[in-house]
């Protein structure tokens, strides 16, 4: 059976194994109907021209897992965030594992999405929040919602600070021949709220994986919010992920993406602004080899006035890996003095790698200024020659270089653990050990 | 210890060097002076290894041993040093590591151990007081953001750290105010002994004030036209190229 049909006939087994309130289950059957009019999207789609899911959706994925699955924090551990402390909510094959989270109820919520959804106390903000910035045309996300259900539950209210990082983990196990996971993080960080979130996901062994997330950001009034996407997984999993930001007046969010691995990613980010002087930051690192292929798909939406979105993505391909890197920028006539910029630079270290960049802006307002920029180049050869010059190999020269070229992205990681943590996986991705901590 | 045969060398279709023959032996230091456009910057970065250039004939030797095969680097462990007319900056990784990396690296290529950290720490502090260098200046990113003459300076602290057997200081003096050129000439000449040699490639005489050369060689349309001692440096800054070039051309 296909995998849209055998979705669409397990809809209702799925919607009567849980506790489903009354709006919920509206809200899903939309989504669904969406979906089921949309389908997968294809390559005829302008959005989708450069990415196929077609051989992705040739698994014949188990839709929900047969059974729970458990894995041992030993096995895991070099997944986290280790040296430090940190909040974790953590899924096995799209299941709460209780024994590898931390989570906590004082004072911040970082819990879990399906008693969020379920439980009274909570039923306002759900209702508030649940759902709302999403793109409601878009099938995939009309497929995670339609069948929404687990992933983290964060609510940092008003004036408060999270004490310590999340981590957001989501595992699989490959116990399951092939499985589609459908993550959904809600994200509610409150007026002069602060939070750093770190999220993953990552295969534990060879079989496919298809998970397709949906992750919805608020950042109310005056709030900070970073969130780190480490994406370094193995040849066998993919991963759309579908990210919605809504910002109010003076909050400042910054999503930073760091694209090692997976045999195809797919990243939709989306910032809306709803007030003034709101900054939005966009970060992305891929350095990707094989035949692996990795897209980015942007859009900062900006519809008030006095605000600044800054994107800046770097990509190092080798091999026959291909990039994509889509990046829109909408400025409505009302949002005057915006200030919006968008960089993507690419370093192309075979004959066989490609990158496809392609800008797009579209501005309805006359006092603005807006800057894009994409290259794509090689290793500067003077470069590498003064480095060898000195006495450093041409394989760690061109590693020190790549370093270089990713550093104003590595330079934004506000967290000095997981900045160390990038690096070194980016030592490991271009294979050298340097005399220091790269 | 350095002896170049007959060499020639081009880019693309165009021929640069034209048989060049030059022998510098320990102890010594040898100024390459010649106007604008003579090989003299091509002249130090093929000696390094610099491959956009096709050495088409000739030999370069380093103590008898022919080099001109050997990668960049492969030199740099033998004792070659280029300073840069133009270094490079490379953002994220400070002088400090990129020093260390680059100390390491040689010792691994002729089988020694690591430097021990407490050493290498000393190391850079004796050379970088030679220089004159503030130590915030060694956790700043490698030439990034450097004045002119702060790079040059770096370049110079580079050869202390690595202490190389032939030094080529390529136009090490433009850019340089004279306070900065005293300050790296004194290095220069301190790291100076007889078991080294220095080729110092100018445009002008200045710089052959303070680091003062064995011999002088003109460079002119390939070739080296003509050589003397210190003197002659004095003649060219007097007299300027064009008598050269009218000798060459008569």
């Amino acid at each position: 059976m296909e995998l849209k049909e055998k979705l669409l006939s397990s809809f209702m087994a799925f919607e009567e194994r849980i506790d489903v309130h009354a709006e919920l289950h509206d809200v899903r059957t939309a989504a669904l109907k969406n979906f089921e009019n949309k389908g997968f999207p294809t390559k005829k789609e302008e959005a989708w021209k450069y990415t196929s899911l077609n051989a992705v959706l040739k698994n014949d994925f188990t839709v929900f897992p047969k059974q729970e699955n458990t894995v041992q924090y030993a096995d895991v551990k070099k997944y986290f965030l280790h040296e430090i402390d940190t909040y974790k909510v953590v899924f096995i094959d799209g299941v709460f594992s209780s024994h590898l989270s931390a989570t906590t109820h004082e004072g911040i919520d970082v819990c879990l999405l399906s008693s969020a959804l379920n439980k009274p106390k909570y039923k306002e903000i759900v209702d508030t929040y649940f759902n709302q910035i999403v793109n409601k045309e878009e099938s995939l996300t009309s497929l995670n919602t339609a069948f929404a259900n687990e992933g983290a539950y964060i609510n940092i209210p008003r004036n408060k600070v999270a004490d310590k990082p999340i981590e957001i983990m989501y595992f699989s196990t490959g116990n399951e021949a092939a499985l589609l996971v459908q993550p959904r993080n809600l994200i509610v960080v409150g007026e002069n709220a602060q939070v750093q979130i770190i999220e993953r996901h990552q295969s534990l062994n060879e079989n496919p994986v298809l998970t397709n997330s949906v992750t919805e950001i608020f950042a109310q009034k005056r709030a900070f919010v970073d969130v780190y996407k480490i994406q370094n997984d193995s040849l066998s999993a993919n991963l759309v992920d579908n990210t919605y930001v809504s910002q109010k007046e003076e909050s400042s969010v910054a999503v930073n993406t760091f694209s090692f691995g997976g045999n195809l990613t797919r990243n939709n980010l989306n910032f809306y602004h709803f007030g003034e002087r709101i900054v939005s930051y966009l970060n992305g690192i891929t350095i990707i080899g094989e035949k692996q292929h990795v897209d980015h798909y942007t859009l900062v939406h900006h519809a008030t006035p006095n605000c600044e979105s800054h994107q800046d993505y770097k990509g190092i391909f080798t091999d026959r890996s291909t990039g994509v890197f889509n990046g829109k920028i909408f400025v409505e006539k009302e949002a005057q003095k915006t200030n919006a910029f968008q960089k993507s630079n690419n370093i192309l270290l075979s004959d066989k790698a490609t990158i496809n960049a392609k800008p797009q802006l579209e501005i309805f307002a006359d006092d603005v200024k807006c800057s894009h920029g994409c290259t794509i180049g090689q290793l500067d050869e003077t470069a590498m020659f003064y480095m060898q010059q000195r006495g450093i190999p041409k394989k760690e020269a061109k590693a020190l270089l790549m370093y270089a070229f990713s550093n104003a992205v590595i330079e934004s990681i506000k967290i000095p653990e997981l900045k160390q943590r990038i690096t070194k996986i980016i030592a490991n991705k271009l294979g050298v050990k340097m005399g220091f901590d790269l | 210890m350095l002896s170049i045969k007959n060499l020639h060398a081009s880019i693309g279709d165009k021929e640069i060097l034209k048989g060049i023959n030059l022998e510098v032996k320990a102890g010594e230091i040898h100024a390459i002076m010649g106007p604008n456009g003579a090989g003299k910057s091509t002249l130090s970065a093929i000696i390094a290894g610099n491959e956009n250039y096709e050495v088409t004939q000739g030999e370069i030797f380093l103590d008898n041993e022919d080099i001109s095969e050997l990668a960049p680097e492969e030199r740099a462990h033998k004792g070659v040093f280029l300073s840069f007319q133009y270094p490079v900056e490379i953002p994220g990784v400070s002088v400090t590591n990129f020093m260390r990396t680059a100390i390491n690296e040689t010792r691994k290529a002729n089988g020694q151990e690591e430097m021990p950290a407490n050493e290498m720490l000393k190391v850079i502090r004796e050379k970088s007081e030679l220089l004159e260098i503030d130590r915030k200046f060694l956790s700043r990113s490698l030439n990034e953001g450097f004045s002119g003459g702060e790079k040059k300076r770096n370049e110079i602290f580079q050869m202390a750290m690595l202490e190389p057997k032939l030094a080529i200081l390529d136009e090490t003096d433009s850019g340089l105010d004279i306070d900065a050129l005293r300050i790296v000439a004194n290095g220069v000449n301190k790291l100076k002994s007889d078991k080294n040699a220095i080729v110092v490639i100018t445009h002008y005489q200045r710089l052959l004030d303070y680091i003062v050369p064995d011999f002088v060689h003109v460079l002119y349309n390939g070739k080296i036209v003509k050589s003397g001692g210190k003197e002659l440096a004095h003649e060219l800054e007097e007299k300027g190229y064009d008598w050269i070039k009218q000798e060459q051309e008569a």
